[in-house]
């Protein structure tokens, strides 16, 4: 994965550049013209740009990297043919060749400013940028884990009236990669309750409890026993360690291991009928 | 533009501030359902330097509710409170006992 070290960096370049150009365009004396003059270029260099867009989006370096050729030759082009611009244009490159330390960066950045002096807003291009790097590499437009987790809403029917069937813990458990069994334990602990499963897989709960109260139920569960502590990601695998007998969880994007507390019911009040002696 | 802001502003190395990680000696404010829309509220773990009898009789004054002291073989002194006072007794702790909030865990809905 060479692009993946390489994009974040690129990307860095072309927001830093932006208003370190503006700054150093304004205070020249003839700043208005130049000005002009760059985007009267510009336009004119956009075309073809835009063409290999459409053409080389599969990778996303290779776009880049052609955009940044293209916009180089452009330029070397109208440099040689407006006179007045020339100084303007070398002290820019100068400038941004001193300040960022490549040469890539420079065109990237120039090239984005020429796309939006022909009307794209800054927005339309930040989601064209995120769209076409969803669609190439997803994990690095913020999706840690490939498809988004979703956890289904708890089901929760009342059986009778003193029961609580919890009809998808299974699809839940599944969803969390956790076993069924870990997962109704805590359940028991937490609402400090029993149950049973039925012929059906679903878990019957003793007491009345709303879906609403079931989700933070689950919320703490997935905190304390599904999401990665250091990189916040749900990709992750509880283990047993049967020397220790320790949980533990390691997380599959990171690969960070941390040990989690085992489930304890703690006091249980006696209720209902005491206890004959 | 010549340097990076955001590297040295902060040291990984530093200390997080919270000096023991996991302090063992929680304590666990509970609910379980009674019959019919009721519920009792256990608190279990209060350190043994507080006399648990004044906290409950402070408790049932405050929260206009009943509760004794059940002793447990394993868990040592536990207070139960009639009704759902989870949120109320973790505020007491904090604010009346001075005890710090990560040190307690309040279970259950």
């Amino acid at each position: 994965m060479s692009d993946l070290g390489f994009d974040p960096t690129l990307k860095k370049k072309k927001k830093a550049k932006k208003p370190e150009e503006a700054g150093s365009a304004s205070p020249a004396p003839e700043a208005v013209d130049e000005l002009f003059a760059s985007l009267k270029k510009k336009k004119k260099a956009k075309k073809p740009e835009d063409g290999t867009e459409k053409a080389g989006s599969p990778d996303l370096e290779d776009l880049s990297a052609s955009l940044g050729d293209l916009a180089l030759k452009k330029k070397k082009k109208k440099v040689a043919k407006s006179s007045d611009a020339v100084d303007f244009e070398q002290q820019l490159e100068e400038a941004g060749l001193e300040d960022t330390g490549s040469a890539s960066a420079t065109p990237t950045g120039e090239s984005t400013e020429s796309l939006q002096s022909t009307g794209m807003t800054y927005e339309d291009l930040l989601s064209r940028f995120f769209d076409i790097l969803k669609t190439n590499n997803p994990e690095l437009a913020g999706d840690r884990s490939g498809p988004k987790f979703r956890i289904p809403p708890p089901v929760c029917q009342r059986e009778g009236s003193k029961k609580t069937l919890f009809a998808n813990v299974q699809d839940i458990a599944t969803v969390l990669q956790r076993n069924p069994e870990h997962l109704i334990q805590f359940l028991f602990a937490e609402l400090g309750t029993s149950g049973s499963i039925d012929g059906e897989k679903r878990l019957v709960l003793k007491g009345k409890f709303q879906p609403k109260q079931m989700e933070s139920v689950l919320r703490r569960y997935i905190i304390e026993y599904v999401t990665c502590k250091t990189c916040k990601s749900m990709n992750t695998e509880l283990k047993r360690e049967s020397a220790n007998r320790l949980h533990f969880l390691s997380c599959r994007a990171c690969g960070s291991t941390r040990s989690v507390s085992s489930i304890k019911t703690g006091f249980q009040a006696q209720i209902g009928r005491r206890k004959r002696a | 533009m010549s340097t990076i802001q955001n590297l040295n502003a902060f040291d990984p190395f530093a200390d997080t501030g919270d000096s023991e990680a996991q302090p063992t000696n929680y304590i666990h404010i509970r609910i379980q359902q009674r019959n019919g829309r009721k519920t009792l509220t256990t608190v279990q773990g209060v350190p043994n330097e507080y006399d648990l009898k004044k906290i409950l009789k402070v408790l049932k004054k405050d929260f206009a509710c009943n509760g004794n002291i059940v002793k447990d073989e394993e868990l040592g002194e536990v207070i139960q409170l009639q009704g759902d006072q989870r949120v109320k007794v973790s505020e007491f702790l904090t604010t009346q006992l001075q005890l710090p909030k990560k040190n307690i865990k309040i279970h259950g809905f």
